[in-house]
């Protein structure tokens, strides 16, 4: 089973605008707080309130610091990473039990745990961190795409969706077919550029990554400035004042402070 | 790479005991019958203990060992499972093997295709071993053409070190193994040698900002959490250049002290009982590094610039 | 090969779903907690409710974590070791009620004011206040007094609203958004889906911030600004347009004070107020009468600036010719300004020509007719698509009053203010500015056994307001209302521990406080605060603050110093209502409010906080609180209250489902099954306003007419904006000997200094105070996005992503320092020092330190290990921060607050920072570890 399957004409998976994320973690701990009563569960919170607590999520954000070629300070890119779905999942082939399988009809890399055996052989073999082993359930978890509510019939329709996307308060997460050219991300990725994460590794993700855009300031925008007249401003002023009396009315001339 | 002991005793060991247990093979190949029952005996319980020891740690590091027998069930795609496969294969004409080699079974016609068989599913249980490191491309280090040839290599003179130890205690010491050892320690000296100096040179060209996409300018800011989590534990682990040096020089002398104590053996057989150990503790400093020096391609996205 | 298992893809993992409302922050989000066999198993926003439309935030989400934490208090405790010791005894709640009674029945019986009640994170101040105001104390606030006040303040008296969740940018018309500092807290979700918004339709968004992090991150242009220099900045935008003409004249001429006459009567009792008729109304000026008229007169279109003579001989000028020629003078020229806020003054043009731009070249037009309060009708609603939010950036400094009036000034000059595309208000806004409610408790009021007449947070309207006494002295224990703090209207409750530990101006005899850690990041100067709690009367051995109450959910710090722990309920446990006559979710399109109700019964001996007070209430026999028989008259606790309170006939705690049938909203008789439609609402009431009244809600007449009939208005007058504030102008002329009150000699240079009636910048004070360069640094916290306030770190989920914090520091000072990466370093302040790790960036303004807010934790508080990474590596830069200036001239030492409201100015720390000597990996200072409560661990 591990050999992976034909490939499927849908081809479900996520695109993370980077441009919009604001890094505030409602994908992580939804995610976490889905999965741990969900498929995947339990996700363990090993020695919770310990120095050295070691908890299995799904759902990762990295804070990164990019410079930028024409400017002096580097941006801040909030950067969720979770499992891509990959056309070509390397962690899939190397499992040995076959617990590590690609859906055939949607594309959804998945962990069987009555079969999983808890080598982490895939995780090493993944390039993206996506696998985490839970130590106390003996098996690897992974990001589900959350199979069981994007099908699931006890969610309106518009709920069906993964817990992340669901949560994103920006709306920076989209999820959908990525196999159907025509579809909202697929339409998404073809305008902003989405992108691969480590493409030559050949593992051709699905899950897409739009961009940060450029930045609108200095750098990109021609300096304007509001236009100066003649004499003092505050006469300048005065006459515009003047002027929405409409001419209808004598307008005081003394723009003279009184002292004091 | 973290390097799990559990994991580095089962290469070691079981490294080892395929290379003894494939010189025993083809002893019986070629030599037909054991001269000695004792002889044959113990070997063949060193060079199954050492592989059934390696194979059972091997197990240890498993969430699930009760499940391990479902391991062998993706050998079409799985160079673990093929592993698997391979090493339980190999039980078979081991143990047949071992019995009309010793002249427990007195069959001595199958001594020569059991003994070459059992040989060649040492080296397929070896070479799946080592592809299954070969071929993670996500570790730069392991995803080289002499990563299989070392394993190989290592199997062979370790393998060669232990019986040779075994065969003087039983006085059954001969220049040939001497020979043998000696070349195959020569073979790991120059294959490890250029294996250290593929991956040194190997442009390290996987970076951060290919990782992220986010461009040259890239570096981290924050992890994603402060709490260490299983990525960081099993990937993050990266050993210190220096380190590295220091363990990769302690690697030759200790081949050297090998290569001295088999000269020695010329005057007395009974330095292979020093240089067998030597090796096996080489053999293990190497594999230690074989996983330190694993840099894997996800530390990109936890702060190292290149991998 | 096997097949590919089948999966359950439709798994109904509940039994049960309830809606109630978020508590991990103020922002008040709709949820749906999915439980199964009486568990919490998930909670998602909910998508019909009006503030988060379904989503949730990185808080939201860790819910269950809170609710199921081991830190939580179990039983009602009585101190039985040495206050810190942290040894209790477990009581029962008949005791801990009839201690507290006793307590509190001696208070009320001799000197209502010997009892401080103090509430933290009250989402129940409608109640609180009430109950105080009832006891008969005026020593009641909740925490406005330390996070908002001064820009709430600012915008009440300015143009009757404010920014923190009272208003919010139009996100579906802005195109130029800017956004003043960290907002992460207030209007959460609201903010982060708006920010979504812009992101899609590519409108630009400005963020001015010392720090890129956050929304900021995000920013079409970032603009690190030095902290506590926004109004500069902002004054040079002002300056620009100013120059080039690019305000909106028509709305100031209508909508605004602008045109209404000034006295020019320089050192006499009228100067700088407004000339007035004999009815009290204000005048504009004429010009084709060439006399004055009543600024109610729509006929009139007075002239917008101008110096005149009045009928009796005054002079006067029109209040926008004050403000421009201030604001046209060369000390707000671009070029001033730039090295004092670090913008460049380029910039500074730039953005002013991008305002410009955007507000009056793209305009946008709804077709939407509608008429103002003088019955001129407009058939379209013309919009200014700029739009601003501020929040702690501006507050947290001693000049964000008038920072705050600044940036209103702003919006206002560009016709921005409740404006298609500007900043809208959300009812129960805008409120007649400032809102007609008065502080109660002056001399006379406060009488043992009796309510006070009034609440006692309200709004000054001129130094006869004040609560002082004839001395000049405060009234108040925390000094608000005073000289100290005129306009401090939420109250002063980070001056509350050291005043009443210090004597200043007296002692009290009961500390009740609510969901306040104290003793810890809510306090500023810990240390000496912690010596403050535990300081005992050398002669007698009592302690100075005699008795402490305090009600928590959770082994806070602050528990540690109470003498009796009232044991509060989870979030999920117990009723609430989020009420129009506090804080509602109102959204610009309509008023909303919201219940909270209990999804799973408490598994301890806890009980609500607000039900345990009017528990209280009843026992002490507060009037409103007992039926005539003298038995309770809430008998089921808070959500009796919350059904059956009426505040004034028709009006209670919630506004939907009124009247006997429910179909009433806003007025209308108590509704015995309001809690029953709300639950079956999805526990919210929202009623979208119709078109017509979305837009110009301050001078719309069908608003007006309509907030009049819901109650939120008294009348129809308009709410004409204040740009020049005529109240400011009666504490000046206070300090100059004018009028009944006047000011003790010591405080008349500073009420006059900072009473100014037209915005204005001064230097945040304590930089000013404090040599500069031994302190060169600005030091400045910000509350992480998946965190709010201690609660984060109790919270297994939110821990492991935040554990433990760093100092934040620009690389190019780092390495002027000879810092690098992970050193510790020292950080001093005139005050204190603390010893902390370094992380460096380059998204951060080069004079400027950062870190996140209260992740610093005491050893073993919390439930957590001893060792924990928030003990041992994480610190608070409160240890820095004196609660009191230095000293001034005559020995006296103002508290650390803006001098118009009391706001707290946590933002004006000054530091130094050094390599540590010591780079042993442990934060200093390190407190004792306190004992882990029974039953919490």
């Amino acid at each position: 089973m591990t050999c992976l399957p034909a490939p499927s004409a849908k081809k479900l998976g996520l695109v993370i605008d980077l441009d919009t994320c604001v890094g505030c973690q409602a994908c992580a701990t939804s995610c976490k707080e889905w999965n741990t009563q969900g498929y995947s569960a339990p996700l363990t919170d090993a020695n919770p309130r310990s120095a050295d607590p070691l908890g299995t999520w799904l759902n990762r954000i990295h804070g990164y610091e990019v410079k930028e070629a024409d400017n002096e300070n580097s941006r801040i890119v909030n950067f969720p990473r979770s499992c891509l779905h990959c056309e070509t999942p390397a962690c899939v082939t190397v499992c040995p039990t076959g617990a590590s399988y690609k859906r055939a009809e949607d594309g959804i890399v998945l962990v069987n745990p009555d079969v999983c055996i808890g080598c982490k052989l895939c995780s090493w073999a993944c390039p993206y961190g996506a696998r985490e082993y839970d130590y106390s359930h003996g098996v690897m978890k992974k990001c589900t795409l959350c199979v069981d509510r994007i099908y699931n019939e006890n969610f309106v329709e518009e709920d069906r969706v993964p817990a992340c996307v669901k949560a994103c308060p920006t709306g920076a997460r989209h999820f959908g077919d990525l196999g159907d050219a025509n579809s909202k991300v697929s339409k998404l990725v073809a305008e902003r550029g989405g992108y691969d994460l480590l493409p030559e590794m050949g593992t051709k993700p699905v899950n897409k990554y739009l961009p940060p855009r450029a930045r609108r300031d200095a750098t990109t925008l021609p300096p304007e400035s509001l236009p100066k007249g003649d004499g003092s401003a505050i006469d300048r002023l005065f006459a515009w004042a003047d002027g929405l009396l409409g001419g209808k009315q004598a307008a005081p001339r003394s723009t003279k402070k009184t002292k004091g | 790479m973290n390097p799990a002991y559990s994991v580095l005793l089962f290469t070691t060991a079981s490294g080892a005991g395929y290379g003894m247990l494939a010189l025993l093979g083809l002893t019986g190949f070629s030599h037909g019958p054991a001269s000695s029952m004792a002889f044959a005996l113990v070997s063949m319980v060193i060079a199954l203990g050492l592989i059934t020891v390696g194979l059972l740690s091997s197990t240890f590091h498993l969430g699930h060992p009760e499940r391990a027998w479902r391991a062998v069930s993706q050998w079409r795609s799985s160079w673990l499972s093929r592993e698997g496969v391979a090493a339980i294969i190999t039980y078979g004409p081991a143990l047949l093997f071992g019995a009309v080699w010793s002249g427990l079974i007195d069959a001595p016609q199958l001594i020569a295709p059991l003994g070459l068989f059992t040989a060649v599913m040492c080296a397929v249980t070896v070479f799946s071993t080592g592809k299954i490191y070969s071929t993670l491309n996500t570790i730069r280090a392991w995803n080289q053409p002499l990563t299989v040839p070392v394993y190989l290599s290592f199997a062979l003179a370790s393998g060669a070190a232990v019986l040779m130890a075994v065969a003087v205690i039983f006085g059954r010491f001969q220049t040939f193994q001497l020979a043998l050892g000696a070349s195959a320690l020569l073979l790991i000296a120059v294959l490890k040698f250029l294996y250290w100096k593929a991956i040194d040179n190997a442009p390290r060209d996987r970076t951060m900002a290919n990782a992220t996409g986010l461009g040259a300018g890239v570096r981290q800011w924050e992890l994603p959490h402060t709490a260490r989590n299983f990525i960081q534990k099993e990937m993050g682990f990266v050993v210190a250049r220096r380190h590295s040096e220091k363990l990769r020089a302690l690697f030759f002398i200790l081949l050297a002290i090998v290569a001295a104590a088999y000269g020695a053996c010329l005057i007395s057989p009974w330095f292979a009982l020093i240089a067998a150990p030597v090796l096996l503790f080489a053999a293990w400093v190497e594999r230690w590094l074989f996983f330190a020096e694993g840099e894997h391609v996800v530390t990109l996205f936890y702060g190292n610039q290149q991998a | 090969m096997g097949a590919q298992p089948n999966i359950a893809t439709s798994p109904k993992t509940w039994d049960e779903i309830k809606t109630t409302t978020c508590y991990m922050c103020a922002c008040r989000c709709g949820i749906k907690v999915y439980l199964k066999d009486g568990t919490v198993k998930y909670i998602e926003g909910n998508r019909d409710h009006p503030v988060n439309k379904g989503v949730i935030c990185g808080k939201g989400a860790s819910g269950i974590q809170q609710h199921y934490s081991p830190s939580r208090l179990s039983k009602p405790l009585l101190r039985v070791g040495e206050r810190g010791s942290g040894e209790f005894r477990e009581i029962e709640w008949d005791e801990a009620l009839a201690l507290a009674t006793d307590w509190l029945g001696a208070v009320r019986k001799t000197d209502p004011k010997k009892l401080a009640f103090f509430t933290g994170r009250d989402q129940s101040q409608g109640l609180t206040g009430w109950w105080a105001s009832q006891f008969g104390t005026m020593n009641y606030a909740a925490h406005g007094g330390f996070c908002s006040v001064n820009m709430a303040a600012a915008g009440l008296y300015t143009f009757g609203g404010a920014f923190w969740e009272f208003g919010e940018p139009d996100w579906h018309h802005t195109k130029y958004f800017m956004l003043f500092g960290v907002a992460e807290d207030h209007g959460s979700n609201p903010i982060k889906a708006g920010l979504g918004k812009l992101k899609a339709r590519g409108a630009k968004f400005v963020s001015l911030n010392p720090i890129r992090t956050g929304y900021s991150a995000i920013a079409d242009e970032w603009i690190g600004v030095k902290p506590g220099t926004d109004g500069l900045f902002v004054g040079a935008l002002i300056h620009e347009l100013l120059a080039a003409q690019k305000i909106d004249g028509e709305y100031l001429v209508r909508y605004t004070n602008s045109p209404w006459l000034v006295i020019e009567n320089p050192g006499g009792a009228d100067h700088g107020l407004f000339a007035r008729d004999k009815d009290g109304v204000a005048l504009v000026w004429d010009g084709s009468k060439k006399k004055p008229a009543p600024h109610t007169d729509g006929a009139v279109n007075p002239p917008l600036m101008g110096r005149f003579k009045l009928p009796d001989g005054r002079k006067a000028v029109t209040s926008f010719q004050l403000i421009a020629e201030r604001f046209l003078g060369d000390d707000w020229s671009p070029d001033t300004v730039a090295p004092q806020c670090g913008v460049p003054a380029d910039t500074i043009r730039r953005i002013a020509a991008e305002l410009a731009r955007v507000a009056f070249e793209e305009q946008i037009e709804l077709d939407i007719p509608w008429t103002d309060h003088v019955g001129r009708k407009h058939d379209k609603m013309i919009g200014r698509p700029v739009s601003m939010h501020a929040m702690r950036g501006i507050s947290a400094h001693a000049n964000g009053f008038q920072t705050c009036r600044t940036i209103h000034l702003l919006q206002i000059m560009l016709g921005t203010i409740d404006v298609p595309g500007g900043f809208r208000y959300k009812a129960p806004y805008p409120k007649p500015i400032p809102p007609h409610v008065k502080p109660a408790g002056k001399s006379g009021q406060v009488k043992p056994n009796t309510p006070l007449p009034g609440p006692p947070l309200g709004f000054v309207m001129s130094p006869e307001d004040l609560l002082v006494d004839e001395a000049g002295n405060p009234l108040r224990l925390d000094k608000g209302f005073s000289w100290d703090a005129p306009m401090s209207s939420h109250g002063m409750m980070h001056m509350v521990t050291t005043n009443a530990a210090l004597g200043d101006p007296y002692n009290i005899d009961v500390l009740f406080m609510y969901m306040a850690n104290m003793s810890w990041n809510s306090a500023m100067n810990v240390p000496d605060t912690i010596k403050y709690l535990t300081a005992k009367d050398e002669k007698t051995g009592e302690h100075v603050i005699p008795k402490i109450i305090y009600s928590d959910s959770y082994a806070s710090e602050m528990v540690y110093y109470a003498d009796l722990i009232l044991p509060d309920t989870t979030y999920l446990e117990r009723w609430d209502c989020i009420s129009m006559l506090d804080r509602p979710i109102s959204e610009a399109d309509g008023p909303a409010d919201a219940i909270r109700q209990p999804v799973v019964e408490p598994d301890r001996d806890v009980r609500p906080f607000q039900t345990v007070l009017l528990d209280l209430g009843a026992r002490l026999g507060l009037p409103a609180m007992v039926k005539a028989d003298g038995s309770p008259r809430y008998p089921g606790g808070y959500s009796d209250y919350i059904v059956n309170h009426e505040r004034t006939p028709g009006i209670g705690p919630l506004a939907g489902f009124r009247g006997e049938d429910g179909k009433s909203f806003g007025k209308g008789a108590v509704n015995p099954d309001q809690l029953k439609r709300y639950i079956e609402n999805g526990c919210h009431w929202y009623y979208e306003l119709p078109d017509e009244m979305k837009y110009f809600k301050h001078v719309n007449k069908a608003y007006l007419e309509w907030a009049v009939s819901f109650g939120f208005l008294g009348n129809t007058e308009p709410i004409i904006h204040q740009l020049y504030c005529e109240p400011l102008q009666t504490f000046r002329l206070a300090a100059q000997g004018h009028g009944k009150v006047i000011p003790p000699d010591r405080h008349k240079q500073r009420i006059e200094t900072y009473f100014d009636p037209i915005p204005f910048w001064y230097p945040p004070f304590e930089g000013e105070m404090v040599e500069k360069d031994a302190f060169p640094m600005h030091a400045v916290t910000q509350r992480p996005m998946a965190m709010y306030h201690s609660w984060g770190s109790q919270n297994t989920w939110l821990r492991q992503i935040l554990g433990r914090n760093w100092l934040y520091m620009a690389r190019s000072k780092a390495k002027e320092l000879g810092v690098v990466d992970g050193d510790w370093v020292t950080v001093t302040s005139h005050h204190g020092k603390i010893k902390a790790p370094v992380k460096l960036m380059d998204g951060v303004n080069a004079d400027t330190v950062w870190t996140w807010n209260a992740i610093g934790k005491r050893s073993g508080a919390w439930a957590l290990d001893k060792d924990a990474p928030e003990a041992k590596k994480g610190f608070l830069l409160n240890h820095l921060i004196s609660e009191l200036l230095p000293e001034r001239g005559g020995g006296y030492r103002y508290s650390n607050s803006d001098p118009v409201t009391g706001q707290a100015a946590w933002y004006d720390l000054k530091v130094r920072i050094e390599k540590a000597a010591d780079q042993s990996d442990e934060s200093a200072p390190q407190f004792p570890s306190v004992k882990p409560l029974p039953r919490t661990t």
